[in-house]
């Protein structure tokens, strides 16, 4: 099976500093891979070139002829000198048909808000807004930039939890800067430990036993992780064989 | 009963509102109103090398602008300075080499006055060429771009990652302020360009509910300004560029508070009954 993105070596400077160390990493289907890393490991910047929007300084991405990226940012400023409703922010660009829009607004629960103004929504309604329109172009990937962190703590929670299921009920990837590893901990199948250069990439569990993970964050991090792994092992069991089945 | 001058000046100027209207929304959301400022600045040196070298001064202004706006564009993107900063400095000595240019041309003939706010004694047919030719390609290119701009600038990266070219977007929007200032220099001038961009779509904002509509609100609302401004020149004597904005100030206040009271009654209204 060919891969969705192949990151090979990528390095990145900038005024002098080096970004990111010899990174490699690939992107398959049905992968889901979490990004961790404290504040200027260039998680970002890893996202941008990989999905092409930055050219590294050396090395090289190569994307797959079917991958369609749908893309969450962080957050969005919705200024109040614009005027624009969810439905028509939704409708930009985007040439999806009725039954794959309305699919995509009951499964993201933004019925509701569709005529409200964009300036008007909570932080957790605007997140679902982004993460429809990502939906609308049947990515085959989906990328998320620190999707929650300007949501709540319940907020942040069901967010995840839909991420879940859209991951579980569809055929994609997803590939996601979080910092909210004890939350995604139970969907997500690998985790990248991002430093400049890659500390670790695994599993949670094995991830979670590794020195340069637990030098990174701390043992009381490592123990957390461990222990939410396997609590959650058998939900994780049951997303893959429902997978097997689509 | 028109004398043919306020003829002139009325088809160049309602030219003018109309491309205004819905480049005056980017300028709004976008917060480019002292890049279009500075834009308008620069054009007075266009004028002078347009008089200097005999080409035509609405070329002059076209190339010196573009110019400049690249020049802008690049500045800030290597961040050199605080985009305000570098505005400021490139603005006034843009304005300051332009009036040492003209200082060299013949005085007999140039009327600065006219170039700052606008005279509508100074409109040619030539002028109405430039303003309907340089206002379809505006409009052309604008409507062309419309969603990605509008994606844009809520998002840019997101814009990025669905595809859209955003450097060249934006060039292409720089590109098309530089002409809306260059044709509208004879109605407006100089110093007041910018308003007939910001004050309509300002208006606008309050009483509309989508992108699209405005768009349409501020063209509208350009139209109004601009015709009422040219009449009160023509008979009232008055300077030309002032007056319109005088209009569209006028048309601002009385509006926007209106519409204000009107939303907050509607969404006190939604409140009650859901």
């Amino acid at each position: 099976m060919s891969e969705l993105i192949t990151a090979k070596n990528i390095s990145v400077f900038r005024e002098g500093r080096s970004v990111l160390r010899d990174v490699s990493v690939t992107i398959g289907h049905g992968d889901f891979i979490t990004i961790i890393g404290p504040n200027g490991a260039g998680k970002s910047m890893l996202l941008k070139c990989l999905m092409g929007f930055y050219q590294p300084d050396k090395g090289e991405v190569t994307q797959s002829s079917d991958l369609r990226i749908g893309y969450v940012p962080q957050r969005l400023v919705a200024d109040q000198s614009i005027p624009i409703s969810v439905k028509r922010f939704l409708n930009l660009r985007t040439k999806s048909h009725g039954d794959v829009l309305q699919k995509i607004v009951q499964e993201t629960e933004i019925g509701r808000i569709l005529d409200q103004p964009l300036a008007v929504l909570s932080g957790g309604e605007l997140q679902r807004v982004l993460l429809a329109r990502a939906l609308l172009d049947q990515p085959t990937l989906l990328v998320l930039d620190e999707p929650a962190q300007n949501l709540d703590i319940t907020g942040q929670l069901s967010f995840y939890r839909l991420i879940e299921k859209i991951y579980r009920e569809n055929k994609i990837s997803i590939l996601m800067v979080s910092h909210d590893l004890h939350l995604v901990m139970s969907a997500t199948k690998n985790v990248l430990c991002l430093s400049g250069e890659v500390c670790c990439y695994g599993e949670p569990s094995s991830v979670a036993q590794d020195p340069a993970f637990v030098t990174l964050f701390g043992e009381d991090m490592a123990k957390m992780m461990a222990s939410y792994h396997h609590h959650d092992h058998p939900h994780d069991h049951s997303s893959h064989h429902g997978e097997h089945h689509v | 009963m028109f004398d043919d001058f306020v003829l002139r000046a009325l088809i160049a100027g309602a030219g003018i509102a109309l491309i205004a209207g819905p480049l005056g929304c980017f300028v709004v959301w976008r917060r480019m109103a002292y890049f279009g400022d500075s834009l308008a600045h620069s054009a007075l040196l266009g004028i002078a090398l347009g008089l200097i070298t005999g080409l035509n001064s609405n070329l002059g202004t076209v190339i010196v602008c573009s110019v400049f706006a690249v020049l802008l564009l690049w500045l800030q993107h290597i961040r050199v300075l605080a985009t305000d900063t570098l505005l400021g400095i490139l603005a006034h000595a843009a304005l300051s080499i332009g009036m040492v240019v003209l200082s060299f041309v013949d005085n007999q003939r140039f009327d600065l006055h006219a170039y700052l706010f606008g005279d509508i004694l100074t409109v040619t047919l030539l002028d109405i060429y430039w303003i309907f030719g340089g206002g379809f390609v505006v409009l052309f290119l604008l409507i062309k771009n419309w969603s990605s701009l509008t994606l844009m600038t809520l998002h840019e990266d997101l814009a990025r990652a669905e595809g859209v070219k955003t450097f060249w977007v934006n060039l292409i929007l720089v590109l098309l302020m530089t002409i809306v200032v260059a044709v509208s220099i004879r109605i407006v001038g100089i110093l007041l360009i910018t308003s007939l961009l910001t004050i309509p779509a300002a208006t606008a904002r309050h009483f509309v509910r989508s992108p699209e509509a405005m768009a349409v609100g501020a063209s509208i609302l350009g139209l109004v300004a601009v015709f009422g401004g040219i009449y009160g020149s023509a008979f009232l004597d008055t300077p030309t560029g002032p007056s319109i904005v005088s209009v569209a100030t006028i048309l601002f206040v009385v509006i926007v508070p209106v519409a204000s009271l009107l939303n907050y009654r509607r969404s006190r209204r939604q409140d009650l009954f859901t």
